[in-house]
């Protein structure tokens, strides 16, 4: 068996980021946008951890920052939607396309 | 303790990983990408511990699989769901946009090829037992201005989403 | 393989630590098994209790004084029809009761019942114990929106609000105490459930009692909190019957409610003993600093026999008041047995080498079980919050609260180290 070294936990990770850019390329659902938002940062989350094993714990604070972040990016994120949905009762992107209403 | 069977642990949470990642972006039903991003979410937290990180695993469970997910749920619930089902799931460009996304996908990969010579070959040493302790001191000394600047990230965040989801203010 | 399961009796760490699988796998089936003994033991004392403080009897038909009501209803809700509505979502219906009770059984790995009798030790141990009770919150969530119908779904909507407002006064009060096991010599402190009693140990008191009164407030803040994340009286909008039928289980039936009703018991416990562990010295028998000696030693360690005695010689007192008539006789007999039982275990419990083994463990079920006699309490007198007053008692009274404390013990620390 090939020993697992931080090479596998990259390529896991790129998946995951290929995943999350695929699902905000594609969807209309806003809801699910938001989600693969979560999975790219996720994705970068498990890179910094990755190489938090190579070069020290610097790159789990990181990674705890980024958790932080991604708290804040759901808050306002479905803060918006909630109130778009409310104007527009829609949760599809592509009908944002009014600059006021 | 020396973790066991490395490489089996390694697969399997990479596989229910992905697996669910690929699950979040091709459900119809909102819920069940929210139930299958919160495997991933949890997935990743085993991928944490294998990487002796238990602290961010445990924030992972907590924050994440726990506290934003519980919010998504709850905003699904809130929109109504019925109709955005019945529509078209995916927008225009999305042979497009699979492209290119699966061309970034390649882009890393060759990088990861071409560069695994730059990593050390040694591991850092990094004692689980004290992975805590040695978080808080680094996140309370060294990046204490970060630290705070988040916590006021947090607060905007809040205000915002009240201003936000708010009818009248 | 037998030195692999001989060679950890000699260790004195927990069975996850040492890397022994056998040991870790017997731990998980006793605590698997004390946990569904427990909980059914609280569904007949939690009836009894509450008839008694309403001037009633409560159970007394099947088996004497309702014993084997626990078994029966055990037996009916297995054997009744299992019904999931027409329009619930079939996946989502039939994974949230796993959610549920998969989550209330996990934390129970970190539990420390005595210095190594716990089936691991993490870490992380309270972080992770808050972060999968909190997990459970999705199941209701799901079990609510699956339902497809509406009382559920107000139900699931309640209760997602509440334990996540609630969660954080929790939080905040759990800190304030893995705050105070940092008050040692070199000044780390830690978030292991072994290393929380063991640091209460070593600063020679319950941290309920440390920094008079800020232990306890904190304390206080954690009780309030944890039975409205368990979702009981007073706090149990989730589930009040008179407004929401049965709240987010209404549709549930047969044994999919009742793995609802064996989680809700379970994460009962497990909050008790997270406050059990955090605040009131775990298994450390109590006055372990002023009472001291051999002659205390022994003193205390003959309670858990004495306990036992007395509940066989209860149990006899009842046997003799039971009607004679000869329609009784067979329950009459089966509780002198029950008693024998009892009384056996509590001889078995005065013989020296199981008598030292066994009192970590039951000092801390003592501790978790007056937690559970304070819950049935709470319901059978509390009347039920409004919606706005819970939040307002969340989020405008114990934040705060627990806030301060943190900080006044944060400045205490500093400044008395």
């Amino acid at each position: 068996m090939v020993p697992i070294t931080t090479l596998h936990y990259l390529v896991v990770a790129a998946a995951l980021f290929v995943l999350g850019v695929i699902g905000v390329l594609t969807r209309r659902n806003v809801v699910i946008v938001l989600m693969s938002i979560e999975l790219i940062l996720n994705a970068v989350n498990l890179n910094l951890v990755a190489f938090s094993r190579l070069y020290g714990l610097h790159g789990q604070i990181f990674a705890i920052f980024v958790i932080t972040d991604a708290a804040a990016e759901a808050a306002v994120g479905l803060g918006i939607l909630i109130a778009f949905f409310r104007n527009k009762e829609t949760v599809n992107v592509d009908e944002v396309d009014l600059l006021k209403w | 303790m020396q973790p066991v069977a490395t490489t089996f642990f390694f697969y399997f949470l990479s596989a229910v990983t992905v697996i669910s990642g690929i699950a979040v972006i091709t459900r119809r039903n909102p819920v069940h990408s929210a139930l299958a991003l919160i495997v991933a979410l949890l997935g990743q937290a085993g991928l944490y511990l294998m990487l002796y990180a238990p602290f961010v695993a445990g924030v992972q469970i907590i924050l994440y699989a726990g506290g934003i997910m519980v919010l998504f749920l709850f905003v699904i619930m809130l929109v109504n769901i019925e109709r955005a089902q019945k529509e078209e799931q995916f927008n225009k460009q999305w042979i497009v946009g699979i492209v290119a996304a699966l061309a970034l996908g390649v882009l890393f990969v060759l990088v990861y090829m071409k560069g695994k010579g730059l990593f050390p070959q040694t591991v850092a040493q990094l004692p689980e037992g004290e992975n805590t302790q040695g978080i808080a001191m680094l996140l309370y000394r060294d990046y204490m201005f970060a630290f705070e600047i988040a916590s006021l990230l947090l607060l905007v965040a809040i205000i915002g989403a009240v201003v936000m989801a708010k009818k009248r203010i | 393989m037998l030195d692999y399961i001989t060679s950890y009796l000699k260790s004195d760490t927990t069975p996850g630590q040492a890397g022994n699988f056998f040991w870790a796998f017997v731990y998980i089936l006793l605590i698997f098994l004390g946990l569904s003994v427990a909980v059914i033991a609280m569904n007949w004392l939690e009836r009894k209790i509450l008839a008694h403080m309403q001037v009633r009897l409560g159970p007394m038909r099947v088996g004497p004084h309702g014993l084997l009501q626990p078994i029966a209803d055990a037996l009916k809700l297995l054997i009744k029809e299992d019904i999931m509505p027409a329009e619930a979502d079939p996946v989502v219906f039939w994974i949230a009761p796993l959610i549920v009770v998969i989550t209330a059984f996990t934390v129970f790995i970190v539990v420390p019942f005595g210095p190594t009798h716990a089936v691991t030790d993490m870490n992380i141990g309270v972080l992770f114990m808050l972060g999968v009770s909190s997990l459970s919150v999705l199941g209701i969530v799901t079990a609510g929106w699956a339902s497809n119908s509406h009382y559920p779904l107000i139900g699931a909507l309640r209760s997602s609000a509440q334990m996540v407002s609630y969660e954080i006064a929790m939080g905040l009060a759990v800190i304030s105490a893995v705050l105070m096991t940092s008050l040692n010599t070199d000044g780390t402190g830690t978030l292991s459930m072994i290393g929380i009693v063991q640091a209460q140990q070593a600063q020679q008191t319950w941290f309920i009692f440390k920094f008079f009164p800020l232990g306890l407030i904190a304390f206080f803040v954690f009780a309030v909190a944890m039975v409205a994340e368990t979702n009981r009286a007073p706090f149990d909008l989730p589930e009040a019957e008179s407004e929401l039928t049965a709240g987010f289980h209404t549709e549930y039936s047969g044994f999919r409610w009742s793995l609802f009703f064996l989680a809700e018991y379970s994460a009962m416990i497990a909050v008790s003993s997270i406050a059990v562990t955090l605040w009131l010295g775990g298994w450390m028998r109590p006055f372990p600093h002023w009472l001291t000696g051999e002659t205390w030693d022994l003193v205390f360690s003959l309670f858990p026999g004495v306990t036992f005695v007395l509940l066989a010689l209860i149990t006899f007192y009842s046997t003799i008041r039971m009607p004679k008539h000869p329609y009784f006789r067979v329950q009459t007999i089966g509780l002198a047995g029950f008693g024998a039982v009892l009384g056996l275990i509590g001889l078995l419990l005065f013989v020296p080498p199981v008598r030292d083994r066994i009192q970590d463990i039951y000092w801390f079920a003592v501790k978790v079980a007056g937690f559970m006699y304070l819950y049935i309490w709470y319901r059978g007198t509390f009347p039920r919050y409004r919606f706005d007053q819970l939040m307002k008692v969340g989020w405008k009274v114990l934040l705060p609260i627990g806030l301060g404390v943190l900080i006044v013990t944060g400045i205490l620390g500093v400044v008395l180290s």
